[in-house]
């Protein structure tokens, strides 16, 4: 749910980052804080495991800017993706703008892609979402490992609505600028709309 | 829908937390919407990271709501965490969350009694919001209805 605040002349959205297990959601979050500089950005809370793996969530405020007066801040957040973490994951999405599907491009992990889109389609329904009408993007990452299945064939598996298509490979920060503005373009675009 | 705050209503909203920050001798008190967006905040915020805050305090709440529901509950209408000197209360007031951080100056009895006096007129002041945001029209006049794709570009240039 976009927020504007007409006193302290702030727009603020939610963008959820959303994905299998391991697929890299997190690393997108990491890599934005790294590369943002210190006034832009918040801090970056991870609610994780020992092992660093996503308990519940990960949120970073980032402030992109100013249009027409206003600060536009991006309220960005991870969902756990290990399948049994389901309840908090649907948590998460509530009160979305934006959603950024990451895909793992691997071939083992194709399975788990599908699964994961299916219940983010599933979980936004509970919310009273359709994901073939909200700003959405899909990413597919870790493009530099030799076990990845072409693009092309990825889109037509995973692209649902002619959404942008981002290739990246996020440990090192390839495409994840790219994916970022994708989707924060469309959630901007959406509230000229309204 | 967006959910837009106009400028009276926000100071409003900023003038019923100020009074129950003095009434209940709290630190900071902090409004949240539900999605864990920061509707106001007021008190001794210094470097204390509301945003964070709010986000947290959602989640918090959106979990514990989970629990109840899991035990046949509605929701849990309010939660407190004590610390050694810093604690903090919330009351889940429909769709908006009262964040109440306090010290020793107080107690969780005088922050639960005033903020539980403050929520009646919190709500209202949020239904205000929610039926402003939805009236007809509402949306028509926001600055970024001419927004360009130049704009938007453009904030992307600095990343």
């Amino acid at each position: 749910m976009t927020f504007i605040n007409y006193a302290s002349r702030e727009i603020n959205c939610k963008i959820v980052y959303y994905g299998p297990g391991l697929c890299g959601k997190t690393t997108n979050l990491q890599h934005i804080y790294d590369a943002t500089a210190p006034q832009a950005k918040g801090k970056l809370i991870s609610l994780a495991t020992e092992t660093d793996r996503t308990l519940f969530f990960d949120f970073m405020p980032l402030e992109l800017g100013t249009v027409r007066g206003f600060k536009t801040r991006f309220h960005l957040y991870t969902v756990p993706g290990q399948v049994f973490y389901e309840a908090s994951r649907k948590l998460i999405l509530k009160g979305v703008d934006g959603v950024v599907f990451v895909a793992d491009s691997q071939e083992e992990r194709m399975d788990a892609n599908i699964e994961s889109l299916y219940n983010l389609e599933e979980n936004l329904k509970a919310h009273g979402y359709d994901l073939m009408k909200i700003p959405y993007v899909l990413q597919l990452n870790k493009r530099d490992l030799p076990n990845v299945i072409p693009t092309s064939d990825l889109a037509v598996e995973l692209q649902k609505k002619g959404e942008p298509v981002v290739e990246a490979v996020a440990a090192t920060g390839v495409g994840v600028f790219d994916t970022l503005k994708a989707v924060a373009k469309q959630v901007l675009t959406e509230l000229r709309k309204s | 829908m967006p959910i837009l705050i106009r400028e009276q209503r926000y100071h409003h909203i900023k003038a019923l937390l100020a009074r129950l920050r003095l009434d209940a001798s709290a630190r900071v008190v902090v409004l949240v919407e539900k999605d864990g967006q920061q509707i106001a905040a007021h008190g001794e915020v210094g470097a204390l990271d509301t945003t964070s805050l709010a986000s947290l305090v959602a989640g918090n709440v959106a979990a514990t709501g989970g629990m109840a529901k899991l035990i046949g509950e509605k929701e849990f209408p309010t939660l407190s965490h004590e610390g050694d000197k810093e604690s903090i209360h919330i009351s889940v007031i429909g769709r908006i969350l009262l964040v109440v951080v306090f010290d020793q100056r107080s107690s969780l009895g005088l922050v639960k009694l005033r903020s539980k006096q403050a929520s009646q007129e919190l709500a209202a002041a949020f239904a205000e919001i929610e039926r402003e945001s939805q009236s007809p029209g509402a949306t028509s006049n926001l600055p970024f209805s001419e927004i360009t794709d130049e704009e938007i570009d453009s904030l992307f240039v600095q990343n």
